[in-house]
């Protein structure tokens, strides 16, 4: 089987608001050491194991484009693991 | 004239639109459950507010997927006038229909109030019953509202006339306070470069009776009702 790590996150220049919240909260709270935050969306998705790695990691980068991410403001980043079942 | 109001699994202004092209309107309209993918009947198709799916993922993002998605890209092709409102918008622009992406409010709160808008562009079916500029009243209820945009579309929107609404004061100047989301330009909604699909942030159907504090969006409704009488 395939497992598939998927951060989808803003993409440099668009505002993130949680992140500069989260980023204030930090140094509000003493780590002063924080110069940056940046927040995103996790997913693991598991493939089956027939397909081969190429396909796996076309599959996943496919639908990361049209469904997981919004490629006007976000991209993303993709591992692809090989599990036991 | 025909409307239908599509009806996805979380929309809930489904009711309020019907309610105002039947009762106040007084025309015909049907709502269309969002695995119909005949839509050879309908004038006018509104997509509601609400939240579709839960506005899992993204808002919009889900319900772009909806095999009625697939007839409404046709029916806009075809020349069929296609309103989303606020979710409506976000699926609009989810499924490419409309450019640019709906991102959370600058500010991270849920905004539920009554704002101002300018009509920036009144030569379309959707606005000719107002005048350019004029200041309508309407309420806002969304949390991923803040128009997003790059640089070259935001110049294609201006180039073309694709602004229909702006948020602005009560004395129509477009500035940052009156900006209630973070939206590049104050934008409120678009239209697509043919002026057959319009989306908005703004809820027209919930200001188009007196009784409920304004009569403001009325025209939007009216204006596709009267450009139909011309044409006709």
């Amino acid at each position: 089987m395939w497992q598939a790590i998927i951060i989808v996150k803003y993409k440099v220049g668009i505002l993130d608001p949680e992140a500069k919240t989260i980023q204030h909260a930090l140094n509000t709270l003493g780590y002063q050491a924080v110069t940056g935050v940046e927040t995103g969306k996790y997913f693991e998705v598991t493939l089956d194991g027939k397909l081969s790695r190429s396909e796996a990691e076309q599959m996943v980068r496919e639908f990361s484009t049209k469904l997981l991410s919004n490629p006007v403001v976000q991209h993303f980043t993709m591992e692809l693991l090989e599990i036991q079942p | 004239m025909k409307f239908g109001v599509v009806v996805f699994p979380g929309s809930n202004c489904d009711h309020d639109a019907y309610h105002v092209i039947k009762h106040v309107l007084k025309e015909r309209v049907e709502y269309i459950w969002h695995k119909e993918e005949n839509l050879r009947l309908f004038d006018v198709i509104v997509l509601p507010g609400g939240f579709s799916y839960g506005d899992y993922l993204r808002a919009g993002a889900v319900a772009r997927f909806a095999p009625i998605m697939n007839a409404i890209q046709e029916f806009a092709r075809r020349g069929g006038f296609v309103l989303g409102i606020c979710n409506g918008f976000q699926i609009l622009l989810e499924a490419g229909l409309l450019p640019g992406a709906l991102i959370p409010n600058d500010h991270l709160r849920f905004r539920c109030q009554e704002v101002c808008i300018k009509v920036v562009n009144n030569q379309t079916p959707f606005t000719h019953g107002y005048t350019k500029g004029q200041v309508l009243r309407m309420p806002i209820a969304h949390y991923s509202g803040n128009y997003y945009a790059d640089d070259d579309t935001i110049k294609m929107l201006q180039d073309e006339e694709r602004i229909a609404f702006q948020y602005c004061t009560a004395d129509g100047a477009v500035t940052p306070a009156a900006n209630p989301n973070g939206s590049l330009l104050n934008i409120a909604g678009i239209f697509n470069r043919e002026k057959n699909v319009l989306g908005m942030m703004p809820h027209p159907e919930r200001a188009a009776e007196l009784i409920l504090g304004s009569e403001d969006g009325l025209g939007i409704f009216k204006s596709l009702v009267q450009h139909a009488e011309v044409r006709v």
